[in-house]
């Protein structure tokens, strides 16, 4: 049985996210894995595919930062406070570059993680029907409709999505490298299964991983790398260690509105900044 | 004058309005925004058992507070079951279990499709909106659809940019044809009064205008020639309680924010 490698996360990113590679920072509102977003910002990966339900602070940060080429996802604004600036100045100016847009709904975006975690080339639902989505979707090579074999149905069905690299936030992992995660778990499970690689960044490396209500673990050798990184989701939360910093979400708002004073904001706070949060020493 | 004695604005008129649309003990799928403030405001009034419902994996939560995002910790610490998002979205969502989905609108249409997707061309859009979410299949399968939406030209519109989840197509039959297991929207409330989909061909029809709102008000901030029912209704004022519930609520979240 391969267990998964512990690695500070600079190491994990060097070796597992590539230019140009499909990338899936999941977390639905919750864990959301800022500090690996960060990290691949540092590390200048560029031409990246990144696909996320809900892009959120993070992928405008990539994006602003030029890291993205492509995005996959179903909901891009700052939730309860309004738009993602950087990536609408990507789509409406193309700044810093061009972004092209795959979009889906919720339903849409999940049911492609299942078939993916699933190997099956695509994932099937009733949603779409009569809307412009399916239209750009059938343009976009994203979605298609079937019909039902055994009732004529006619029902949309959605690529799977295997990315290349998933990386996810987890309050815990234990020496061996298996994780648990709890709270809201969003669709992390699907798209670590879903995923040639996963890293997932820690809150905590623990002696046993203690069994709680509704969480997901994730054993050791579906996952590749883990890096202890505490509070790696904020502005984000981890249930049980911290709270989710909604003035940080608001005063994005200002920050990103700006081109400028993003940049400003970036280079003291991410490219200044170390990604060894706290390294923990290597068990292959 | 201090907030906690000012009249009420038009945004918590339309708030209270669209509470004052839950009965108790319905399922409600609640998102941020409006939505949100009506469904937690009709929960501490009228309706103390409606069940809430968070895309984000929560069910039956029963937020101490007015959640800023649908993904508080709140919502999961005092959730009944917490679930995946496939599986909100397959099992919860999509399969019908919801009885009133709430939604936003940039744009909505006579027969109230809505646009979340963008302003302008797909292609080289003006104003790029954050995009579908939920709303789709919200609008296919909740039993019932509350649209909250300020009223202007800009949002009232004879041509959606773009369609991100369908109302009542175009027109009776529409939903029919689609398979799409829920009534649709059964009611627009916004800033100015409150539109029901009429029951021969699912137009919209304004049915009540809110207090010192005129009908003319309301006909000049539709993009199309507006239907007004004959018997037009004033809506209820706010109540004391129904404002200070909701300034309360938000008060709060400010003080945490």
């Amino acid at each position: 049985m391969t267990r998964s490698t512990q690695l500070s996360l600079a190491e994990a990113i060097a070796t597992h996210v590539h230019d140009g590679d499909l990338v899936a920072l999941e977390g639905f509102t919750h864990l959301i894995p800022f500090a690996a977003g960060n990290e691949i910002i540092r590390q200048g990966r560029r031409d990246l595919t990144v696909v996320r339900m809900t892009p959120d602070l993070v992928y405008d940060q990539l994006i602003g930062m030029g890291c993205v080429k492509r995005m996959i996802f179903s909901y891009g604004g700052n939730p309860g406070v309004g738009s993602l600036h950087r990536m609408r100045d990507a789509v409406e100016n193309d700044w810093p570059a061009p972004l092209e847009l795959v979009e889906h709904s919720h339903a849409g975006l999940a049911n492609a993680y299942v078939a993916g975690a699933s190997r099956l080339p695509f994932g099937v639902l009733k949603g779409y029907a009569g809307t412009d989505l399916e239209e750009r979707g059938q343009q976009s090579g994203a979605i298609a409709f079937v019909e039902c074999p055994f009732t004529g149905q006619r029902l949309s069905a959605v690529r799977a999505i295997n990315p290349d690299v998933t990386v996810i936030h987890a309050q815990q992992a234990d020496r061996d490298g298996n994780v648990m995660l709890w709270g809201l778990t969003g669709v992390q499970k699907e798209a670590v299964l879903a995923a040639e690689r996963a890293i997932v960044t820690v809150e905590e490396i623990v002696d046993e991983l203690e069994p709680r209500p509704h969480a997901v673990v994730l054993p050791a050798w579906v996952v590749t790398a883990v890096a202890h990184v505490p509070n790696g989701a904020w502005p984000s939360y981890a249930h049980d260690y911290s709270k989710r910093d909604n003035r940080f979400y608001a005063a994005w708002d200002e920050i990103a509105r700006d081109r400028e004073r993003f940049r400003a904001w970036m280079e003291e706070h991410v490219l200044a900044a170390t990604g060894e949060v706290a390294a923990v020493g290597g068990e292959a | 004058m201090s907030e906690e004695n000012s009249a009420p604005t038009a945004e918590e008129t339309m708030t209270i309005a669209a509470a004052r649309e839950v009965r108790d003990r319905q399922v409600l799928l609640v998102g941020v925004g409006p939505p949100n403030a009506a469904a937690n405001l009709a929960r501490r009034l009228h309706a103390p058992d409606c069940v809430l419902v968070y895309e984000s994996g929560a069910i039956e939560a029963k937020p101490v507070r007015l959640p800023l995002s649908i993904g508080d910790d709140d919502l999961a610490e005092t959730a009944a079951e917490l679930v995946s998002v496939p599986e909100m979205f397959n099992y919860w969502v999509g399969a019908g279990r919801i009885d009133v989905g709430f939604l936003g609108a940039a744009q909505i249409d006579r027969f109230a499709n809505i646009n979340t997707t963008v302003i302008g061309p797909y292609q080289d859009p003006k104003v790029r909106l954050p995009g579908a979410g939920g709303a789709p299949e919200i609008a296919a399968a909740s039993r019932e659809v509350v649209v909250i939406v300020r009223q202007s030209k800009r949002s009232f519109v004879e041509r959606l940019d773009f369609v991100t989840s369908i109302g009542h197509g175009d027109g009776r039959g529409t939903r029919e044809k689609l398979n799409f297991s829920g009534a649709g929207p059964t009611v627009v409330i916004t800033d100015l009064g409150v539109l029901r989909p009429s029951a021969e061909d699912r137009e919209l029809e304004l049915v009540a205008i809110h207090p010192g709102v005129e009908v003319e008000q309301v006909r000049e901030a539709t993009g199309w020639p507006l239907r007004v029912r004959e018997d037009v209704q004033t809506t209820d004022p706010p109540t004391e309680r129904e404002l200070e519930t909701l300034r309360e609520m938000r008060a709060a979240v400010r003080s945490a924010a």
